[in-house]
């Protein structure tokens, strides 16, 4: 798939800059890997990327099956941070991925996330 | 408004904080004002939010306008401050009954008695869960004056009963008492394997399998992404979809729970679910060792 650098890069920024969030990058749904980052030292960008596409299809299977149509943002909960997921792009091609601290706003990484998915609409 | 509850309510204004608001929200239920009731009762908790007799008053209101699951929180968090409440113990006893879960309905029946030995409503409610001939169940802990067929419950017919053993949880029942469960509710274990529950369609389609198989391997994946990012145990994934939301949580290491909702219940009360629901399926894991 090819996508432009420019808007992604933009779309990152604006995720990346709501506190909290610690990386954000857009990965390639079908094949799980990175397509453009943002990330803060430390983190495995390609091992996360592809964690985070495999889940997202087992998400998106189940609930297509379940009738209740793809998923739209998801949000995986842990101890210490967060990982949110809004899948974007022609044929939801693309996943917008965030990293985030566990006291972040997620409503406002919701919001970014879901605003960078319509640029790429 | 008749002049005792006139009288409680001037009572009442004249001091919020006083506990008359118990017999007030109580008279108004009698009443059958359950609107009035309500009100009153939240804002008694309000004031005394750690009252076990003030989320005792609001599940029989609850309970009489038929909002089950708003009772059955009600006398849950009543437990919660109170694990010997006569009146939750048997309030949730009448739930389950209510749903045909008679394993539990008979443990919560069992600890109230421990809990009031001489209180004679257990025995009768405990004839009615064995199908004695003409015993009857209202909502606990007074009887109300509900229209006589809500407070009448026929014994279900479906489980039969040979003894006054305990049977084991049939596996659909894991979460009796709890909104949805025989179609937004699914216990899995490791393997992607239906351990409880059900899934259908808003159009009654069954797709519990299709889901089950699709979900087989989704704990393993969060835990490994929640370890490459330093984000410790994974404690809820959830996900909005067109027609609904989906979440799951992990009751146990071996254990994959979803809850499945449509879009009316925002994804914050349905984590709360979810998480009660947890609750419920890691102490029937507990209970099948």
């Amino acid at each position: 798939m090819s996508v432009p650098a420019a808007p992604l890069g933009r779309a990152l920024d604006l995720i990346t800059r709501v506190r909290g969030v610690r990386g954000a990058m857009v990965v390639s749904r079908a094949d799980g890997l990175v397509v453009a980052e943002q990330l803060m030292e430390g983190i495995k960008g390609s091992a996360v990327a592809a964690l985070a596409s495999s889940l997202a299809g087992r998400l998106h299977r189940a609930m297509v099956s379940a009738a209740l149509g793809p998923s739209q943002f998801w949000h995986l909960q842990c101890d210490h941070g967060a990982l949110l997921v809004v899948p974007a792009g022609a044929d939801e091609g693309l996943l917008f991925v965030a990293v985030t601290e566990a006291d972040v706003n997620v409503g406002l990484v919701r919001l970014e996330l879901l605003r960078a998915a319509e640029t790429m609409a | 408004m008749s002049d005792d509850v006139k009288a409680l309510s001037a009572q009442l204004a004249s001091d919020p904080q006083s506990l008359v608001f118990l017999r007030l929200g109580e008279l108004l239920r009698q009443k059958r004002q359950y609107d009035a009731a309500s009100r009153v009762a939240k804002h008694g908790l309000e004031r005394h939010p750690h009252l076990a007799d003030a989320h005792d008053l609001l599940a029989r209101i609850y309970a009489d306008a038929h909002d089950y699951e708003h009772a059955f929180d009600e006398w849950d968090m009543t437990l919660r401050i109170a694990p010997q409440h006569t009146g939750a113990l048997k309030g949730l006893a009448f739930l389950y009954f209510k749903i045909g879960d008679l394993a539990q309905a008979e443990s919560h029946l069992q600890a109230a008695r421990e809990a009031a030995p001489d209180d004679p409503s257990i025995e009768q409610a405990f004839a009615v869960i064995r199908g004695e001939a003409g015993a009857t169940l209202a909502p606990p802990p007074h009887t109300p004056p509900s229209p006589p067929p809500a407070s009448v419950i026929d014994p279900p017919a479906a489980p039969e009963r040979t003894s006054d053993a305990v049977a084991p949880l049939p596996d659909e029942r894991i979460f009796a008492g709890l909104e949805g469960a025989q179609e937004g509710l699914l216990l899995l274990d490791a393997a992607g394997l239906v351990l409880g529950g059900a899934l259908k369609t808003p159009e009654g389609t069954d797709v519990t399998d299709s889901v089950a198989a699709y979900l087989a391997g989704v704990s393993q994946e969060a835990a490994r992404a929640a370890r490459l990012l330093d984000l410790g145990s994974w404690r809820g994934l959830s996900a909005e979809g067109q027609g609904g939301h989906v979440y799951l949580v992990q009751p146990t290491a071996e254990s994959l729970l979803l809850l499945m909702r449509d879009r009316s219940l925002p994804l914050g009360r349905l984590g709360l679910l979810a998480q009660r629901a947890a609750q419920v399926a890691r102490a029937w894991l507990e209970r099948q060792r």
